[in-house]
């Protein structure tokens, strides 16, 4: 039997369209979580800085989406993919889709994430595929601040007043069973990692579950269960109650009024 | 403008003669256009009506976000919405600096916040229409922050030195804003269908009179106006200002293929302005009364904000607190 090179590279270039919409939507879905804090925010340089996040997720989603539409090759653009997908068809990590709950629960699910990010950007400066070395190479020095910054609130809450502390350990404690999604590699990101172009999580997986266990032991929060059972999907396109309704919100304009131009 | 009506607590200017020795030098230096420093010597009511100019502005600052925020979730591209976080994040910028400008006065944040909570201190009635379309953002850039502009380019002259720096940097910050609202209305009219069309206008019938507003009463209407021009904390009057701003947009509003709900708008040759209509006073004295569309949720939004913040902050601080010691080592 002949291998069909055409097949093969026709299911490569749909193995990395699906993986470049895995990087691109988890940061716009974190970005419009972020952006749902306007006016909302504990003290004024958290405004700032809340937005300033949101900001750079957003930029960098733009700068995925883009590469994503190119690659696909399809008359798509970065708006179309972001404004015009449902739920089904989005990959993020359903970690950033759950909601902002109070601060501690908005800082547990950020820290989590940049973390993450942060490990994930480090290893696709690396990836053979120039275009991803290169946004990865842009964004990871804003997601080394993203984390600092979500780092020390993890401490700061965990270790300021009985209250925060006990606010902390709850936000930790509930947004767990997101984490462990975030290293599962299914086929698509296997043969990426294979071809020396997507990030491999069992490699940053450690690393990860030594940064967090080091800023939890200094922020006094008791560590979860490292076995928990874990939620996966968003990456296959399985989502939460919640991503329907930040579409519903994030799209409507697109939606109510097809093809215009803003 | 971010600041109306404020009390300078003043009933009748004092002449040279009816001043002190401190005063006459205090008034020598304004009119000698030297800045006045936080350190200097200035009239107790000098200082308390900066401190309600500066706050009122920081208010509107920080309230101004949330009609913003009320689309930052809703934005219609992903580049619209990158400008419109970047402008909300401008904001809280500015109402940082203008708190800490606010502070070099002798007043605590704190205080300040406390005092917007309670409904003593004011903010830009502006901030009390709601933002109904898309278009809103487009018109909120281009009227309410070009109003701002025009008043704020004044201020830069302003007597007061960190009064007057604060200024220097937000109206650099600001004209951007007013471009990108005014390319977000260009765009809809020029390339938008009729729909959008009909949102830029309905943008233009609701914000253009609350726009004017923001200058204040007319300058009969404006007990405070006089002593405040005296110290140079304003430069120019309220319908002087008013008057420019209109001139200067009715152009621009030309371009965009729209009008304005005033009937008895006309460019009048000899004064080389443009005559309007009569603003609807009741409405501007009944909004910042509070009674405006969105008077009692603005409000309450902020208050709920930091409300709901005060345990975290309360653990940021316990936390440096307990780690005050291995810090400074």
């Amino acid at each position: 039997m002949t291998i069909n090179m055409d097949t093969q590279s026709n299911s490569q270039s749909e193995a990395l369209y699906d993986y470049l919409l895995r990087l691109g939507d988890s940061p716009l879905i974190l970005g419009q979580r972020l952006c749902e804090w306007c006016g909302h925010a504990p003290a004024l340089e958290e405004e700032i800085a809340i937005m300033n996040i949101g900001l750079d997720l957003i930029g960098q989603c733009r700068n995925w989406l883009e590469l994503a539409a190119k690659t696909a090759d399809n008359g798509q653009d970065a708006d179309k993919l972001a404004f015009t997908r449902d739920a089904h068809q989005y990959r993020n990590l359903l970690i950033v889709e759950q909601p902002n709950g109070n601060f501690a629960d908005t800082m547990a699910r950020q820290y989590f994430y940049d973390a993450w990010h942060l490990f994930t950007l480090e290893a696709l400066c690396n990836s053979n595929n120039r275009d991803i070395a290169e946004i990865a190479a842009k964004a990871v020095k804003e997601v080394r601040y993203h984390l600092r910054r979500s780092r020390e609130w993890i401490i700061r809450l965990g270790d300021g007043t009985e209250l925060s502390q006990q606010r902390m350990q709850q936000a930790i404690d509930d947004i767990w069973m997101y984490t462990g999604e975030m290293f599962e590699m299914d086929d698509i990101e296997k043969t990426l990692v294979q071809e020396g172009c997507a990030a491999d999580q069992q490699q940053i997986k450690q690393r990860w579950l030594d940064e967090v266990a080091e800023t939890l032991a200094t922020a006094t929060i008791n560590h979860p269960d490292p076995d928990a059972y874990m939620q996966q999907g968003g990456k296959q396109g399985v989502h939460t109650e919640g991503l329907g309704f930040i579409l519903a919100e994030m799209q409507f304009l697109q939606r109510a009024y097809p093809n215009a131009t803003w | 403008m971010y600041a109306q009506m404020v009390d300078t607590g003043v009933k009748k200017i004092k002449t040279l003669e009816e001043m002190t020795q401190e005063e006459q030098a205090f008034q020598k230096k304004i009119d000698d256009e030297i800045k006045i420093e936080p350190k200097d010597w200035m009239p107790e009511k000098y200082r308390q009506t900066l401190i309600r100019q500066i706050s009122q502005h920081a208010h509107s600052e920080v309230v101004g976000m949330l009609p913003e925020g009320n689309w930052v979730t809703r934005a219609p591209t992903l580049k619209r919405k990158l400008q419109l976080m970047a402008k909300i994040q401008d904001e809280a910028g500015h109402g940082l600096y203008l708190y800490s400008a606010c502070e070099t006065l002798g007043v605590s944040r704190d205080d300040l916040v406390e005092d917007l909570h309670s409904g003593k201190a004011k903010y830009s009635s502006i901030f009390n229409y709601p933002t109904l379309n898309w278009a809103d953002m487009g018109a909120v850039g281009w009227l309410v922050d070009g109003a701002a502009i025009v008043n704020q380019v004044v201020l830069q002259r302003t007597s007061y030195g960190p009064y007057s720096r604060s200024m220097i940097r937000i109206c650099k910050e600001e004209s951007f804003h007013q471009r990108q609202g005014y390319e977000i209305l260009l765009t809809m009219m020029r390339e938008g269908n009729d729909a959008q069309k009909q949102m830029v206008q309905d943008a233009i019938d609701r914000l253009w009179w609350p726009s004017l507003m923001m200058f204040g009463p007319r300058d009969d209407d404006s007990p405070n106006s006089q002593q405040s021009l005296a110290w140079k904390i304003k430069r120019q009057s309220n319908d002087e200002l008013r008057q420019r701003f209109i001139d200067q947009t009715i152009p621009q509003l030309e371009v965009l293929g729209c009008t304005v709900p005033d009937p008895d708008l006309k460019w009048n040759e000899e004064t080389g302005h443009y005559d309007f209509g009569e603003i609807q006073w009741q409405e501007f004295y009944q909004v910042l009364k509070g009674n405006g569309p969105c008077n009692r949720d603005r409000i309450r939004t902020r208050k709920k904000a930091i409300d709901d913040g005060a345990w975290v902050r309360e653990a940021a601080l316990a936390h440096a607190e307990k780690h005050r010691d291995s810090n400074a080592a």
